[in-house]
């Protein structure tokens, strides 16, 4: 990173018996992958960017415009979500905002064959696979649990509890492979999986277990971790004391840092790995460095446990101050595309308040309809008592 | 009502098989049946699973259907959810009752809730395979009865077989269901010998279109006037030495109700049975409390109350952990804990 970026002094308290190493947690040391510096300068290559500067040699300006475009379009897409919170259209909010470039640059490197298994909070890996970011809102308004067909635009549920989704990834790789779709040098064939997760899913037995899996079986996944800094109100130093990339090593893969702030950065690495995926050989997980701007959710208070010195060193790292500074330098953008572009961004905003305000609640018995595949005596026992007893109601 | 079928039926072309056997020949014709079946567990493959479950199976399908996984139960049970996604219908290994718990999380919140969380477009059709109960003499965590757990979450199905017949052809309906299936093998039945009967084209060409009985249905083992025991897995041996008990001591008349599904329970069976008899035990090496043997008894209270001349017993293992297995002997339910409930029923 570069130097002129000042780091919050560690106020973490100071305990006998656990005293946490100094740090800078914006800081993500030497072997981070990085082509965009903060200020939007290119960065030097180096030994550690090197490796990946051919996955953006074919990115020309227009597909970079498109990115910053994706960028954009994001963060008013999860605005409008806590908007729509704070407004009582929905029960809850997980805001993205921070993590635009690390979430865009996956998904934009991802093809559409390529199947994701996000978390609960990509909501802009799902903006990139073509999921309609109104169709995020259902399980939020409580409309439903999962609004949008997984394999419509090949974007799993969202998964709520934390780590179960690594596996399912691993499982579906292992199937991808076994239906011969790896390593066949058919672009439009070969097919890797995306499995999302935080630093605090890097605790889980299921992260773990997922990488043993994927490892055993050289099954084609990449494990995506979006090191956002909290898990809810806990910092990384409650979840490891070892980076989650360098964590890929003791599995027998390669692990990679990577500027999650940094969309060409993201983008690059993201790209690396799937292509290492579809042609056999093996998964990858990427450590994607970034952090949470707003709260864990709406539920969340995030003034409780941290600082604001941190979340300003953060802003100045913003991804899309970045993304702009760069192409506006370059030439290829000018204020008035920004303004052309955020007007865009506030018509889809306005299109996902009408979605929300005007999506229907679910007709009650529909509780009953999907529990089973085939029919199953209890559920439809209780079904009709159920419509008999509401019926009850309608004199 | 359904009535013996099947081994009953018995006729010169039926074979004699182990439960074992019968468990690896269904496996075996449902692989052969679809390609996509695939089976996962530890120690599956050239070991044949530690009760040979599976044996012989990873030679004739290969190590692509026939998968040893790493020892994590909740790793076979996610990755197998990621298969089931992607169009396989793997059957998964659960090597002992006491081991599945690592995988609760993902059976629970992920394979029971997938189907309905997606408002039907995605399927989980997958089979676990839990090997349950005691009465082998083993070390603690091998012996457990752990049913209820999964019959308590909409979502999945749960069966068990106790005969020969049922373990072949339920372990193809379970394999076959697009539902999640949790299939409970009994064993310290596993190696009991019994008929399976594929006709007389000596199971070549037969379809589950073929099986005495669906996959959900109760079946009635042995009939009886006075007392219904509802029972399932390694009980039903127990109740129908209970019945020809106390039938060679001209005693009460036992009828003996093999549950086989316990989620759903076929309840216009079990209700038809105790309203003929009026009476209703409700028995299962599983602890009483909150449990399978508590749902019967609920139930019949509820649906045949008019009928009943005595309250529902349940008889099951005591509410204490598995204890070590010099005491398994006093706490499994066996036929004298049958014969005392009857008893008890008829002195009302």
């Amino acid at each position: 990173m570069s130097d002129d970026e000042v780091a919050p002094s560690s106020t973490a308290p100071v305990t006998q018996d656990h005293q946490p190493p100094e740090r800078d947690i914006t800081d993500g040391g030497p072997d981070m992958v990085q082509f965009l510096a903060a200020d939007g300068t290119r960065v030097e290559l180096t030994a550690t960017n090197e490796p990946y500067a051919a996955y953006l040699e074919d990115v020309d300006q227009a597909a970079m415009k498109d990115m910053l475009r994706d960028l954009i379009m994001v963060r008013r897409v999860d605005a409008e979500g806590f908007a729509l919170q704070r407004q009582g259209e929905l029960g809850l909010w997980p805001s993205l905002l921070g993590q635009e470039a690390a979430q865009v640059g996956a998904g934009r490197a991802m093809r559409p064959q390529d199947y994701a298994f996000p978390g609960y909070r990509e909501h802009g890996v799902a903006w990139c696979k073509g999921v309609p970011p109104e169709n995020l809102l259902g399980m939020f308004r409580g409309v439903n649990h999962g609004g949008w067909d997984s394999n419509e635009n090949n974007f799993h549920l969202y998964t709520i509890v934390i780590g179960n989704q690594m596996l399912h990834a691993v499982g579906y790789a292992m199937g991808a492979a076994r239906d011969g779709d790896v390593g066949t040098g058919d672009p439009d064939r070969d097919t890797a999986v995306m499995a999302f997760t935080g630093d605090g899913g890097t605790a889980q037995g299921d992260f773990n277990e997922s990488l043993v899996f994927a490892s055993v079986t050289n099954a084609p996944v990449v494990f995506y971790v979006q090191n956002n800094h909290w898990a809810i109100s806990e910092p990384n130093d409650r979840q490891f004391t070892i980076p989650p990339y360098r964590r890929a090593d003791g599995f027998g893969f390669p692990g990679i840092r990577v500027d999650g702030n940094d969309v060409l950065a993201s983008y690059a690495v993201t790209r690396h790995a799937l292509e290492r995926a579809r042609s056999g050989q093996g998964p990858t997980l990427i450590e994607a460095f970034t952090y949470r701007m707003g709260a864990h959710t709406t539920s969340d208070d995030p003034t409780k446990y941290r600082i604001s010195a941190e979340v300003d060193a953060w802003k100045a790292k913003d991804p899309i101050d970045r993304m702009t500074a760069y192409l506006t330098s370059e030439g290829v953008i000018d204020d008035a595309w920004v303004e052309q572009t955020e007007g865009e961004a506030d018509q889809l905003a306005a299109r996902i308040r009408k979605a929300c305000q005007t999506m229907p609640d679910p007709p009650h018995e529909e509780m009953f309809a999907h529990v089973y595949a085939e029919p199953h005596t209890l559920i439809e026992r209780e079904s009709a008592l159920f419509a008999d007893y509401q019926a009850g109601f309608e004199d | 009502m359904s009535t013996q079928s099947g081994a009953a039926r018995g006729t010169s072309t039926g074979t004699r098989m182990t439960i074992a056997k019968a468990l690896n020949a269904g496996m075996r014709a449902a692989m052969e049946r679809d390609p996509k079946v695939v089976l996962m567990g530890e120690d599956v493959g050239k070991l044949g699973g530690v009760f040979r479950i599976t044996e012989g199976l990873q030679k004739d399908f290969g190590e692509d259907r026939v998968i040893d996984t790493p020892l994590a139960e909740s790793g076979i049970v996610g990755s197998a959810i990621g298969l089931a996604l992607r169009g396989y219908r793997p059957v998964v290994e659960i090597q002992f009752d006491g081991f599945v718990y690592p995988a609760f999380d993902n059976i629970v919140s992920q394979v029971a809730k997938m189907h309905n969380r997606s408002l039907g477009a995605l399927k989980v059709p997958m089979v676990i395979r839990i090997p349950y109960g005691g009465g082998i003499g083993a070390v603690e965590h091998h012996s457990e009865s752990n049913e209820s757990y999964f019959a308590h979450t909409a979502g999945l199905r749960v069966v068990t077989c106790s005969s020969t017949e049922d373990a072949y052809w339920m372990m193809q309906q379970a394999i076959a269901s697009d539902d999640p299936v949790i299939f409970y093998e009994p064993k310290r039945r596993y190696h009991e010998r019994g008929v399976l009967d594929l006709g007389e084209h000596g199971g070549q060409g037969v379809d589950l279109d073929d099986a005495p009985n669906q996959l959900d249905e109760a079946v009635v083992r042995v009939e009886g006037s006075d007392v219904t025991v509802l029972t399932y897995g390694p009980m039903v041996k127990v109740a129908h030495a209970a019945a020809q008990a106390a039938e060679l001591e001209d005693g009460p008349s036992i009828e003996v109700v093999d549950l086989r599904s316990l989620s759903p329970l076929d309840t216009e069976l079990i209700e038809e049975s105790v309203r003929k008899t009026g009476r209703c035990i409700a028995l299962s090496e599983a602890q009483t409390f909150s449990s399978i043997t508590s749902e019967l008894a609920a139930h019949v209270q509820e649906h045949c109350f008019y009928h009943l001349e005595a309250p529902v017993l349940r008889v099951g293992g005591y509410n204490i952990p598995y204890p070590p297995s010099r005491h398994e002997e006093v706490f499994l339910p066996d036929l004298d804990r049958v014969l005392h409930a009857v008893e008890t029923l008829l002195a009302y």
